[in-house]
């Protein structure tokens, strides 16, 4: 499975968790507009940092925090090897 | 026996007693004829009125030694086996020691002290020791940073419960702990088997836990204690069917309705009760009814004269029981200016019982709203698939900390059934708990770690 993919599952099975019905998720959609609250990232960052073994926003103190699905994704994707 | 007169341990180990033994897994020692022999090789007049270090790898030795120095030297401080090197040299100068007692003379020898005295095996003595006064009997608390705080206690008030409770009916008890007796619930039982007239069988570090059921069993064990992190690592092994004792004691956590249950199931025949005691307030009361908690109308003072009460949200005991000081330079006063001890045990009133409900210090951070880690665990360890718990925060580069809790599944659960579980003990969490103390992950895992004094290891507190 791609990164993408298993960053979109995972979305959408914490979605299912915190009742929180998600729009469609394209890349420009912003992060605020997912119905995500803060929580909800947190748990995000940290199955996601179980599964890939990386935490993009911890590993640089200066990472900015994405704006949209798609900078969400591409922290991801970019995390050096 | 008048109450101003001093009693010590050996005025319990008469030889009218028959078959008494004190026992670890190497070695069963009479207790009938202890008082004809000395693990001090009958030195033990040169530490009259001195300050102790009891610092013996071994405990039956130490206990035995304990019995020698009680009522000879004027404070003896009782040293776990897992002491810190590094905070020996403060626990000397705090608690004034001029003598130590140990297997390895050795390694004290640079350590400042006056005296150095070897123990060993017991070997017949030609002298009896005799009572000089009350000695102070000096232990440690066992937390886990810093230097441990020093505690003192006379025996009266170490033996205030067991004298309140009375003789066991029957034949004289063989008690058993899965606690090192240099700890303040170890000490009790091994307490309660010197003056309640009966036998002991130690612990033994690292022994497997099939071995040491075995060896209950050997020794005719009756009563036993220990921690709710011992009884479920007991529970876990497969190894407590074939054990059968008559009284199962749990104190030094919270005892949850899980536990309690799964105990009473392995032990059909057993009374089953849980007690609070620390090391500061002594012991404060026995719950036997079952039930996780105990009955709001405990509080007050009961029939043995111990006052508690709920200040703050936690549990204050007052009694003749409780240390009398802490012990040092710059020690803190143990007490408040009534008496009374802050347990730091934090109570929540549901009913007309009071729960346990975390320690003070325990509480984690979650979002700037505070957490319990015990309540979360209480919660899942209710499913008959958990064995056990931990629940924990985990520092997220968003919120602060997220709660995630760490599950060991009982004896034979279906690994495979993990997802359907963990929906499970997520839907009771959102039932139970607010949403800020339901876990955002679980993980399942084979074991977690018990910490030297028999409590969960909690890193993150």
């Amino acid at each position: 499975m791609s990164i993408r993919l298993k960053i979109i599952s995972e979305m959408q099975r914490i979605a299912a968790e915190q009742q929180v019905t998600l729009p469609p998720l394209n890349d420009d959609l912003s992060l605020h507009e997912t119905g995500f609250d803060s929580l909800g990232f947190a748990i995000l960052v940290a199955r996601l940092e179980d599964d890939l073994g990386i935490d993009p926003f911890t590993i640089s103190e200066d990472a900015a925090f994405p704006l949209t699905v798609g900078d969400f994704v591409r922290a991801y994707e970019n995390v050096p090897a | 026996m008048s109450p101003r007169e001093i009693f010590t341990l050996r005025d319990y180990l008469g030889p009218e007693l028959k078959g008494r033994t004190i026992s670890d897994a190497r070695q069963v020692v009479s207790l009938t004829d202890i008082l004809g022999k000395s693990c001090l090789v009958g030195r033990f007049r040169e530490l009259s009125g001195r300050s102790v270090l009891l610092a013996v790898t071994d405990q039956l030795i130490s206990a035995i030694a304990m019995t020698e120095i009680d009522g000879v030297a004027r404070r003896m401080l009782l040293c776990p086996p897992d002491l810190n090197a590094d905070h020996v040299k403060t626990l000397i100068e705090d608690a004034e020691i001029d003598a130590v007692v140990t297997d390895q003379p050795p390694r004290w020898a640079d350590a400042g002290v006056y005296l150095v005295m070897a123990a060993r095996a017991p070997v017949p003595a030609g002298i009896k020791a005799k009572t000089e006064r009350a000695t102070e009997w000096l232990m440690l608390t066992s937390g886990t940073s810093g230097v441990p705080k020093i505690v003192g206690h006379t025996l009266e008030g170490l033996t205030g419960a067991i004298v309140a409770d009375g003789p066991a009916r029957g034949a004289p008890p063989v008690w058993a702990t899965f606690y090192d007796i240099r700890r303040y619930g170890g000490l009790q039982i091994f307490l309660r088997a010197i003056i309640g007239g009966g036998s002991m069988v130690l612990s033994e570090p690292g022994e497997p836990i099939a071995d040491y059921v075995a060896r209950l069993n050997a020794r005719g064990v009756t009563h036993i204690s220990g921690t709710p992190s011992h009884w479920r690592k007991l529970l876990m092994s497969g190894a407590a069917s074939g054990f059968s004792p008559s009284y199962v004691r749990l104190s030094g956590e919270i005892a949850d309705q899980a536990v309690l249950d799964g105990l009473s199931r392995a032990f059909p025949a057993a009374s089953i009760g849980h007690a609070y005691a620390s090391t500061e307030a002594g012991v404060g009361f026995a719950v036997n009814d079952g039930l996780e908690g105990f009955p709001a109308s405990q509080l007050g003072t009961n029939r043995d004269g111990v006052e508690m009460k709920v200040e703050d949200g936690s549990l204050r005991i007052r009694s003749t029981r409780t240390a009398h000081a802490y012990v040092g330079r710059d020690a803190a006063a143990l007490t408040d200016s009534d008496g009374f001890v802050d347990t730091g045990d934090m109570l929540e009133l549901r009913g007309d019982r009071y729960h346990f409900v975390g320690r003070r210090g325990g509480i984690i951070n979650i979002g700037g709203l505070k957490v319990h880690p015990e309540e979360i665990e209480a919660v899942i360890n209710r499913h008959a698939e958990v064995r056990m718990s931990r629940a924990r925060s985990r520092r997220s580069p968003i919120t602060g900390s997220i709660v995630v809790a760490d599950v060991i599944l009982a004896d034979g659960c279906d690994p495979s059934r993990s997802d359907e579980i963990r929906e499970k003990i997520l839907t009771d969490c959102r039932a139970q708990l607010a949403s800020h103390k339901v876990p955002a992950m679980i993980k399942f895992v084979t074991s977690l770690d018990i910490t030297a004094a028999g409590k969960l290891a909690r890193h993150d507190a």
